[in-house]
């Protein structure tokens, strides 16, 4: 079995993902980033690949892309990342990029290096499985778990393609709109685990606004599988860019409560 | 199931985040019953008419034709309500967000024609509109800006990126993943996810087929060559596509900003490669790693590095030959047009008036050299003056 696969199954709990934009601010402090979470008790890294028109993400990831792109960020130093990450670590890592990214350097180039690099899984966020016939001959030779998401707006013909298709994990989309922290998440979030849930014995890790271990903990008590935490991690680097030994901190910190969570109740 | 729907040879597609797939699928299916609805197409005759001022007139231009050697005549959409070409689209997506039941329109801007064309139909149908304009548009278009506000637009200011239309277009998608249900986004050019670019070009057309049967009337044949400026791609598509056909030479003119190699410029046929932008796989200006380069032309309507699939598919086939022409010589024609016929071209149509102007060499005496006006220069008037020193 895949990685992300066995890391879902061999856990007996539900799990934490990490998001960080690769070289937010710069290269090593993105490396101790991921070193950092992963030391908190981060299940999963998820590392988004910068790009300059990230239409599916609000201001706050925004803001990482751009700062990554200044410090020189490119789909090589993302590797480097990967490779470095490596050295320390066996928790699975899924890479989340855009298309033209991807296309660019070749799908096959960027998935045969992703896959040497140690990346286990990529999302896609700007391709819908009606356009992912080229990606997926790739990933399938690669063994990169190609991953998809599902919103409450996706139709059942629909959500019966990407679950054909998808792999690792169904990343469920919370809310309608971009990323970005919310106050409390939405109610219907629930239901539409509790909906996918019949579907599909596939892992569902749900996204988009989940911030604190409360949030983790509605989630995985409607059973979800994993919850993604993402624009809340990259404020905190962006808070402390300047500090790198309190970024670790606040990040290690955060990540230890964030993992409380999947213990369920008491076992914070 | 990798879908050939919405392509145009291999360009086209769907690359939009699953969040807006349902909502695309649902303006498909309207788009395609509505198009064949008779009262639709009846209402939308009757506004473009009545209220749009529809058919604009084909004008044959004695000094102009004198100076390139060719019979030369302007397509005068400036002369359409609001000043560009722009309406034709908005008034029929405007109706089918309308069909649709969506209660609020966005769009994006650059020059802030397709801003004032959106305006206008969203004030004339009841629709509530937002428009997104980059920062540095709103500075050069002031007086567009108010012309939206006038009619009762929200104008958002956009400060992501290069400040300009790409960055308007983003924030646009931002806000439609947000809110599908109650909201349509009306794209201003033959861009985007299928079905936006197929929906604003049968729109546009009404162009063309115009020119057809002016043609006819006129000189007893259809034209020899027809010119466009392009941004998006949608003035010239409207032009062009009803004489795909034909035996008709089509020349796109691009912004060619300072010049090709100075890579400061918006022309993305003639220098950019195929990728994926907003939703579409086509040709764009890009870098090495596949980021989105920043672009650069004196008329904020061409200052974009995208481009519509159906021209990167015509640009692959050699059927439209495109050029890129330069800010210098486009600000030329736009001195030279009023002072000859009369008329002042807004800057993105003065880049087709540019085109013919060096393209005049291959014109023969009875060649029918059919020029696309997308719109007027009012807005350009402020900013030309002031690189001459203001009005004083
Ligand atoms: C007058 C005019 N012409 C042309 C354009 C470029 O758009 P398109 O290439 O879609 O016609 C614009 C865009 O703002 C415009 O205002």
């Amino acid at each position: 079995m895949r990685r992300i696969g066995e890391t879902f199954t061999s856990a007996g709990r539900p799990l934490f993902i990490a998001f960080i934009v690769a070289c937010d601010p710069d290269f090593e402090s993105s490396v101790a980033a991921a070193r950092a979470l992963v030391e908190g008790g981060a299940d999963i890294i998820e590392l988004g690949v910068p790009f300059s028109d990230p239409v599916a993400d609000g201001p706050v990831i925004q803001r990482a892309d751009v700062r990554a792109l200044a410090a020189g960020a490119t789909p090589d130093s993302v590797f480097e990342i990967v490779r470095r990450m490596r050295l320390f670590s066996t928790v699975p890592v899924v890479l989340l990029t855009y298309y033209n990214i991807v296309h660019h350097r070749g799908i096959s180039r960027f998935y045969r290096e992703a896959g040497e690099a140690g990346v286990d899984g990529i999302l896609i966020a700007d391709m819908p499985v009606e356009e992912s016939g080229p990606v997926m001959k790739v990933a399938e030779k690669t063994g990169i778990d190609q991953i998809f998401m599902v919103c409450e707006t996706t139709s059942p013909e629909r959500l019966e393609q990407i679950l054909k298709n998808a792999r690792g994990f169904i990343y469920l989309v919370s809310h309608m709109g971009v990323t970005g922290v919310l106050p409390a998440l939405p109610h219907g979030a629930m239901a539409f685990v509790r909906y996918i849930r019949e579907k599909t014995h596939m892992p569902l890790a749900v996204g988009f606004g989940v911030a604190t271990p409360a949030h983790a903990a509605e989630l995985y008590n409607a059973g979800a599988d994993a919850a993604i935490a993402g624009s809340a991690i990259v404020s905190i680097i962006e808070k402390h860019r300047d500090d790198m030994e309190s970024m670790k901190k606040a990040l290690k910190n955060y990540a230890i409560s964030m993992r409380a969570a999947t213990n369920g109740p008491g076992g914070a | 199931m990798p879908g050939k729907k919405g392509r145009f040879g291999k360009f086209g597609g769907q690359y939009v985040p699953e969040a807006l797939m349902a909502t695309l699928i649902e303006l498909e299916e309207s788009y395609q019953k509505i198009s064949r609805d008779r009262e639709f197409v009846r209402e939308l005759s009757h506004y473009l008419k009545n209220y749009a001022g529809r058919s604009t007139p084909l004008t044959y231009c004695p000094n102009m034709s004198e100076d390139l050697g060719a019979k030369i005549y302007l397509k005068r959409e400036d002369l359409l309500h609001g000043g560009a070409h722009k309406l034709n689209n908005t008034l029929g997506q405007a109706l089918l967000a309308r069909y649709m039941g969506k209660k609020r329109l966005i769009a994006e801007t650059g020059a802030g024609q397709h801003g004032v064309a959106t305006a206008i139909a969203g004030a004339m149908l009841n629709l509530p509109v937002e428009v997104y304009m980059g920062e540095e548009d709103i500075a050069r278009q002031r007086l567009n800006v108010f012309r939206m506000e006038l009619m009762g637009a929200k104008v958002i200011p956009v400060r992501t990126g290069s400040r300009t239309l790409k960055d308007a277009v983003n924030e646009a998608l931002r806000d439609w993943v947000g809110n599908i249900g109650d909201t349509h986004y009306l794209i201003g050019s033959v861009v985007g996810p299928h079905p936006f670019p197929l929906i604003v070009r049968d729109f546009q057309t009404v162009i063309g087929r115009e020119v057809r049967k002016q043609s006819m009337n006129a000189e007893g044949r259809l034209p020899d060559r027809l010119i466009a400026c392009v941004g998006g791609g949608s003035n010239a598509i409207g032009l062009f596509h009803p004489f795909i056909r034909d035996n008709v030479t089509m020349t796109g003119a691009e912004a060619g900003g300072h010049g090709l190699i100075t890579g400061e410029h918006g022309a993305t046929l003639c220098g950019g490669t195929p990728g994926v932008l907003h939703g579409a796989f086509s040709y764009l200006l890009q870098d090495e790693n596949g980021q989105i380069a920043e672009t650069h032309s004196i008329s904020a309507g061409l200052d974009y590095p995208g481009v519509g699939p159906e021209h990167s598919m015509l640009r692959d086939t050699g059927r439209v030959h495109y050029i890129a022409v330069n800010d210098d010589e486009a600000l030329s024609a736009f001195r030279y047009l009023p002072r000859r016929e009369g008329i002042i071209p807004a800057m993105e149509s003065a880049h087709a008036i540019a085109a013919a102007r060096r393209l005049k060499d291959e014109f023969t005496r009875d060649d029918i050299v059919v020029i696309n006006l997308s719109g007027r220069g009012d807005k350009d008037v402020a900013g030309v003056a002031a690189m001459q020193g203001g009005f004083q």
